[in-house]
């Protein structure tokens, strides 16, 4: 191939500007507005990568989005791997990589393997490499798989915009059915939004002969983009509408070159036109994978938009009229052409120009590292430096089937075109298999009619009409020598004829077994062929054989579109405290815990950490401690049929709590499992206020609006979820009152005014306070709540107070110690999917309730009433052990095989008592305290005694110290 | 995405949608009830293809209401708010 720039010409390239990039390391030279692709080509550059499996060396095919070979890794302000060539525009100082190739395209090291193709067929690795273990050569097999490299040091220069876009009609495709439907649409008064995946639009009007109304097709286009933009329609250049979803909704990625990352629309028109045209194929022949031979219709594209000739002595092979109007303009531009044509008769004429040869077929193309001739069916050997193929069009139908509709056959398109209609979406164009602009501009007319009573003038083909008149030329079985129908995946003629040996007769079987059609071109070019051949060998028609499922996206996104925004801090914002910044102050360190993020503990990292956590839960049993407690959810509700409603979601009696009280209970699923625990608290006849687990709120406040708006009505409770609203503070230890006492929080803290499981209502610095005396670190316990703006000088107040009684600020992993030391548990650590109330030692409900409560039934079934059930229970191991793994099982011994009998659940070192304490679910534990078990926990045994889960203070005392 | 039509806010996006459950899967309120009846309220579903009577819930507002689809199609049939007593 001795491919080159001509002197003049090229519609897209601006050669006032010179550009340079590189290519495996050698510099390019090019224009403005020239793809790496037609670059490489107008340098004559003729292998740009190599093949999958056989490292084949590969030269360009086509001229857009449907390139098998011309892949390359792409780096500089828009690192992509894996790009097509033809559709990445050259810019100044961009650097380009083939892709599967080392050390580059033309002298690819792994170009031996070849010569073992007939060893390698399709499969052979399910069948090599069996034995003795796959994991043996996955490494290797890994590292010599894929194609480009990702750049993992690159990143965006920031996150990609999602934008979201309505419009009355989104025409996809800015050809002449495109534009002659947006045209018509914008004429008929709809809001129009044309998209197209090439900088500029025309689509074949950019290379293909055509005459509209009179005029030029160049200057048709010209005054239709115009126009829409007059009329303030929107034209997104660039941009290439990637899949179709349920509702309408259709996904655009629209590309940038100046460093932004890709632009994400989601986009719900009332009306899509498909106007996405279609796709040339090759035809079968021996080497037909070889640099220099080329899509017929990517030469012309090239030779008018980029001044560039692809050869100097051309063959165009053809079995169908569109490669007549490329040898003319090839041999006009100065090339040496032979026209072989597969057809005997009915095709167009030929000028003086072009030598044509009819009725015959090219069986075998000749050369090593770029095409040097074709050998035809009769045995006539053509020399040629370029071949020409068309072997027909395939419609671009991917996007109207990812909308679910339905494909037809057309014999006298040999394709297959949209069948049924489907609601809201129209295909206009060569997607539908027309081939003349005035065919064309019927379709046209005819999308835009069905959206519009309003008609807007037609539109009028007054040049040459295009042709089809193809005789299809599909594989045929038992051909001789290496025919590719699968450029990109090295699928040949004998590996379908493999698979179909081998029974894999459904496309979609074939698909996964010779990977015909995968990876990032999916088959644009290969899959009809490839089915065709299908077909052949199984004596079945195309129809019958079918097509694979076509599903987003049509072409490579890049996974930042997806993400935009959601990354980093954003990808799952946490919830924050109102005090964060005073914590902050303190020295604290945070962690998330069920999407807030809340202090840890006090001190350090590492070591440190564990010194500070262990401090902290020693001092705060020592006088007084200090503990942020907002998270805590604060559900409100309130009715006049509240106590029935908190009676009916609670496992325990709820509507005999008197007001100004609270009561410990648990929620339960329908299916019995102990859903979440709390403390709910009695403001008033009407009115509750809810307190569920952090991280628990959301789904307890579903819960409660769930059966308020199900089974009570809307004039029956109100449900409000208050927790934001405030912060509470928790004072906690036997100096609490002490501490307390202090301040001037309005209200008495007398025993007899404000005993354990109260509320009491005062205030401070004028704002109302709640305090409730409830307590989860066993002992005596204050949690104060405010509003959550008013937070700060309390919390300073409680801290200066504190310093007198040597008070503590505690963290979470503190007070997680000091909670299993008392036996409280948490819900979904110390219970599991299985967990029933009574398995935590709350049978009193189940055994005595006659009221319905959610989950009821549940408690009663056969498996809820197994006496093996796991039940809580403390975990004693002897002074000085370390502390029982979480997670370890109990194990039990039967026949000389090891069973669990449960597992620990929590389990801490205790500063207070100096012993390691843990709680955990074991078969029967209730009735076993006392009894010594074994724990296993990889694989090291250990012996633990099963106690009452409460370890410090059974007797309770301390609450009331 | 599809589009889900809520009763008092109007078509949003799925995602701001979580599933309910069948519509009319009435709870049997008793400890008595027949096991069966129990575990068919708990777990059996119709699983319908075709038209679907189903309660979603529009986590932005917190209202539950019933919809009806094909869960062939996709097509959204009609969607109301909970009926009879408890109606807003």
């Amino acid at each position: 191939m001795t491919a080159s720039r001509l002197a003049s010409g090229g519609s897209a390239i601006d050669r006032s500007r010179p550009i340079r990039f590189s290519f495996d390391g050698a510099t390019v030279q090019g224009f403005a507005g020239d793809t790496i692709a037609s670059a490489l080509l107008a340098n004559d550059v003729a292998v740009v990568g190599r093949s999958f499996k056989y490292h084949r060396p590969r030269g360009i095919w086509g001229a857009g989005v449907e390139e098998p070979n011309a892949l390359v890794d792409v780096s500089g302000n828009r690192a992509t791997p894996n790009t097509r060539a033809t559709t990445e525009p050259a810019r100044e100082g961009l650097v380009a990589k083939s892709v599967n190739a080392t050390p580059n395209a033309l002298a690819d090291r792994n170009a031996f393997l070849d010569r073992f193709a007939r060893f390698i067929p399709a499969a052979f690795y399910y069948k090599t490499f069996m034995w003795p273990d796959w994991h043996i050569f996955e490494p290797r097999i890994r590292a010599m798989a894929g194609l480009g490299k990702v750049d993992a040091g690159w990143t965006a220069s920031g996150p990609a915009d999602q934008i979201n876009h309505h419009c009355d009609v989104l025409v996809v495709g800015a050809g002449p059915a495109g534009l002659a439907a947006a045209r018509l649409a914008a004429g008929a008064s709809l809001s129009v939004t044309l998209v197209d995946d090439q900088q500029t639009p025309g689509g074949s009007l950019g290379h293909r002969a055509g005459e509209i109304d009179g005029r030029p097709a160049s200057v048709w286009v010209e005054e239709t983009i115009a126009a829409l933009a007059a009329g303030g329609h929107l034209v997104l250049p660039w941009t290439t509408a990637f899949g179709i979803y349920d509702h309408s909704l259709i996904g655009l990625n629209q590309r940038h070159f100046d460093g932004r990352p890709d632009t994400l629309w989601r986009v719900r028109p009332r009306r899509i036109v498909l106007a996405t045209g279609a796709i040339e194929r090759p035809l079968p022949f021996a080497s037909n994978d070889l640099p220099g031979i080329l899509s017929a219709d990517a030469a012309l594209s090239y030779l008018r938009r980029h001044a560039v000739l692809a050869g100097r002595r051309i063959v165009v092979a053809t079995n169908n009229d569109s490669a007549y109007e490329v040898a003319e303009a090839v041999a006009e531009a100065g090339a040496e052409v032979t026209l072989v044509d597969i057809r005997r008769d009915g095709m167009p004429a030929t000028s003086s120009k072009v030598r044509l040869i009819k009725g015959r077929t090219p069986a075998a193309a000749r050369g090593k590292l770029r095409v040097e001739g074709v050998t035809l069916d009769d045995g006539a050997r053509l020399d040629a430096d370029c071949v020409l193929v068309s072997g027909g069009w395939t419609p671009t139908i991917h996007l109207f089937c990812q909308a679910r509709g339905k494909l037809a056959w057309s014999e006298a398109r040999a394709a297959f075109v949209p069948g049924d209609a489907v609601d809201g979406i129209a295909v206009a164009g060569a997607a539908a298999g027309a081939v003349s602009l005035s065919d064309v501009f019927a379709g046209a007319e005819q999308a835009v009619a069905s959206l519009s009573e309003t008609k807007a003038a037609a539109l009028r083909s007054t040049g040459p009409e295009a042709t089809d008149g193809i005789e299809a030329a599909w594989p045929r079985p038992g051909s001789k020598g290496r025919i590719w129908i699968d450029y990109q995946n090295d699928v040949t003629v004998k590996d379908v004829e493999l698979a179909a040996r081998e029974n894999f007769v459904s496309v979609e079987h074939l698909k996964r077994y010779t990977t015909l059609g995968m990876a990032t071109d999916q088959g644009k070019t290969s899959n009809l062929p490839g089915l065709a051949l299908m077909a052949g060998i199984t004596g079945r028609t195309v129809p019958e054989v079918g097509t694979t499922t076509y599903r987003p996206p049509f072409t490579p996104v890049p996974l930042s579109s997806f993400a935009g925004a959601r990354a980093g801090a954003l990808m799952a914002p946490v919830r924050r405290l109102p005090l964060e910044r005073a914590h902050r102050q303190s020295g604290a360190v945070f962690q998330e815990y069920g999407g807030w993020l809340r202090p840890a503990h006090y001190g350090g990292a590492g070591a440190d950490a564990d010194r500070a956590i262990a401090d902290e839960a020693r001092r705060a049993r020592q006088s007084v401690a200090l503990f942020d407690g907002s998270t805590l959810g604060k559900i409100e509700v309130i009715g006049p049929k509240a106590a029935e409603f908190v009676d009916f979601l609670y496992y325990n009696t709820m509507s005999t709590l008197k007001p100004g009280r609270c009561r410990y209970g648990f929620m339960l699923s329908e299916n019995g499992v102990v859903f979440d625990d709390g403390v709910l608290v009695r403001l008033d006849e009407h009115r509750f206020v809810v307190s569920c687990s952090s991280s628990h709120v959301a789904a307890v406040h579903a819960r409660l609006e769930e059966w308020r708006q199900d089974r009570f009505g809307r004039g029956a409770v109100y449900i409000h979820n208050a927790t934001s609203e405030m912060a509470t503070l928790t004072v906690s230890g036997p100096n609490a009152r002490k501490l307390l006492e202090t301040l001037d929080l309005d209200l008495s803290l007398d025993e007899a005014d404000l005993p354990h499981m109260a509320i009491g209502h005062g205030s401070y610095a004028g704002d109302e306070v709640r305090i409730a005396r409830v307590s989860f670190t066993g002992d005596r316990s204050y949690e104060i709540s405010i509003r959550a703006d008013r937070a700060e000088p309390l919390w300073a107040h409680l801290r200066g107070a504190g310093k007198a009684f040597d008070a503590v600020v505690i963290g979470l992993e503190a007070l997680m110690i000091l909670r299993a030391e008392k036996g409280f548990i948490v819900i979904g650590k110390d219970t599991d999917g299985t967990t029933l109330p009574h398995d935590l030692g709350s049978e009193g409900p189940r055994a005595k309730r006659q009221t319905e409560f959610v989950g009821r039934r549940s408690l009663y079934t056969e498996e809820a009433s197994r006496g093996d059930r796991l039940q809580l229970v403390g975990l004693a191991v002897p002074q000085g052990e370390a502390p029982l793994p979480t997670g370890a099982h109990g194990i039990k011994r039967s026949d000389g095989r090891l069973r669990s009998q449960g597992f620990v659940t929590s389990s801490y070192e205790s500063p207070t008592l100096g012993r390691p304490v843990a709680l955990g679910l074991i078969e029967r534990g209730a009735s076993r305290h006392g009894e010594t078990i074994e724990i296993q926990h990889l694989g090291k045994l250990r012996s633990a005694t099963i106690a009452a889960p409460c370890a410090f203070d059974p007797a309770g005392d301390r609450l009331h110290a | 995405m599809q589009l889900f039509p809520c009763p008092f806010c109007g078509p949003r996006d799925e995602t701001e949608f979580h599933y309910g459950g069948d519509a009319g899967n009435v709870r049997p309120d008793g400890a008595e009830v027949p096991i069966d009846r129990w575990a068919g309220y708990l777990y059996l579903r119709g699983n319908p293809k075709g038209t679907a009577r189903e309660i979603w819930v529009h986590m932005s507002c917190g209202e539950f209401f019933v919809m009806e689809r094909d869960t062939v199609t996709h097509k959204v049939l009609s969607s109301s708010a909970l009926g009879g007593e408890h109606a807003p």
